[in-house]
């Protein structure tokens, strides 16, 4: 086994939050799907890291582990906040952009 | 400055295993052990995605991407990174997934999806673009031709935390300022966020109290049920000083459901020329008007039996 079968199951892991972004309605489901996403980056920014015999992938990595924080903290904010005056946590229900 | 310092750190952390003994081989192939452990974890951690993906309760579907990440941080440590492997349990498994359950505790655990499609054919376009992604991305991968992997064994020389916190401090230190004034500003803009303002005046104890004077109605605690010595009954109603049952001593559950019995139900029925309990036979006035004050002379039916007539 090389250090490419981890870069796959990243890639794998990659999609499937992709495909949750794009098919879930649930808000919170969504964000999950952002969660997968970025921590299949951070799976390929370890295995580069190794690869390479260079520790900064690791630390690009630990940097995405606190932005992802922070945007938890935001955007879960926001989602109770919309919660609160919509009841309900569909995306389908924000439109009140729309014209 | 900071050299003897992180030396000191280095000589404590580098008494513990900090690493998997194994790394790679010449060729750059991982260790068997390494193997079993991937082909173990990864199919796992595959279905778990897909459960994400697939799961019709939003619950589930935080369990599955909790899976995921320990399963992440299980290969993060394989890979020859405990750092990032415990910084992935304890901030992502135990900090953001604690704070999607609150979230979904809050929102309501019942909060599923509606299958309805808004767009028409977006789920068919959903599912092929995520395919095509998948097999793109997994098409780039395999495709492009890596260097031998040279391995960490160098960088982690002293141990993974030291090496890391090296490169932290120094190349990465503007980065780091600024992933801290980051936290700050989400922190900050989350209490912004969820801060309510309170549009009416708080109700109090008070507030409450003159309300229900106000509205008139009873103002004590409602009467008790009679208890009596026969039946013990919390479904028989209590009797007012005029001898007449009291519906509301009988709690509403019961009433809702049926279940309350009259006064008649639970009463002795005694023959004529009989007398319950020892009653010396006297005759009895008529009962008064409420708020009559009828004295001594007012009867008082405790519902053991029919009322002695005189």
């Amino acid at each position: 086994m090389t250090l490419t079968h981890y870069l796959v199951l990243a890639c794998v892991l990659f999609a499937i939050g992709a495909t949750t972004v794009l098919l879930r309605r649930n808000a919170i489901i969504v964000f999950m799907g952002v969660e997968l996403m970025l921590n299949a980056t951070n799976l390929v920014l370890v295995t580069f890291a190794r690869m390479h015999g260079d520790l900064s992938g690791q630390v690009m990595a630990f940097f995405v582990m606190v932005v992802a924080a922070a945007e938890v903290v935001v955007g879960l904010a926001i989602i109770v906040q919309i919660f609160h005056t919509r009841r309900s946590a569909s995306v389908d229900d924000v439109n009140l952009l729309k014209s | 400055m900071s050299g003897p310092l992180l030396a000191g750190v280095g000589a404590l952390t580098g008494a513990l295993p900090t690493s998997v003994p194994a790394s790679l081989t010449e060729l750059g192939e991982t260790s068997t052990g390494e193997t079993v452990l991937f082909w173990v974890v990864a199919p796992l951690m595959v279905l778990a995605a897909l459960g994400l993906l697939f799961a019709r309760r939003a619950i589930h579907a935080a369990m599955c991407v909790v899976f995921v990440m320990i399963s992440l941080a299980v290969l993060y440590i394989a890979q020859d990174a405990p750092f990032l492997g415990i910084v992935q349990i304890v901030v992502y498994t135990g900090a953001v997934m604690m704070l999607f359950l609150f979230v979904l505790m809050l929102v309501g655990v019942d909060a599923s999806d509606s299958l309805t499609e808004t767009i028409r054919g977006q789920r068919w376009i959903g599912l092929i673009f995520g395919v095509g992604l998948g097999a793109l991305l997994v098409g780039v991968v395999t495709r492009a031709t890596y260097a031998v992997p040279v391995g960490l064994l160098e960088a982690n020389a002293v141990s993974n935390p030291v090496g890391i916190a090296r490169l932290v401090f120094s190349d990465f230190l503007f980065a780091f300022e600024v992933v801290g004034v980051l936290l700050v500003t989400a922190a900050l803009g989350a209490l912004v966020l969820t801060h309510r303002q309170r549009l009416s005046r708080r109700v109090g104890q008070r507030e409450r109290a003159d309300a229900r004077v106000a509205a008139g109605g009873s103002l004590t605690p409602l009467p008790a049920p009679g208890v009596y010595a026969r039946t013990n009954a919390m479904d028989v109603p209590a009797l007012d000083p005029q001898g007449r049952p009291i519906e509301t001593s009988i709690s509403r559950v019961l009433r809702v459901r049926g279940q309350e019995r009259g006064v008649a139900d639970v009463a002795v029925q005694l023959g004529p020329g009989e007398h319950g309990g020892g009653q010396v036979d006297r005759p009895t006035p008529e009962a008064g008007d409420p708020g009559e004050t009828a004295g001594p002379t007012t009867p008082i039916t405790t519902g053991r039996g029919p009322e002695v007539v005189p």
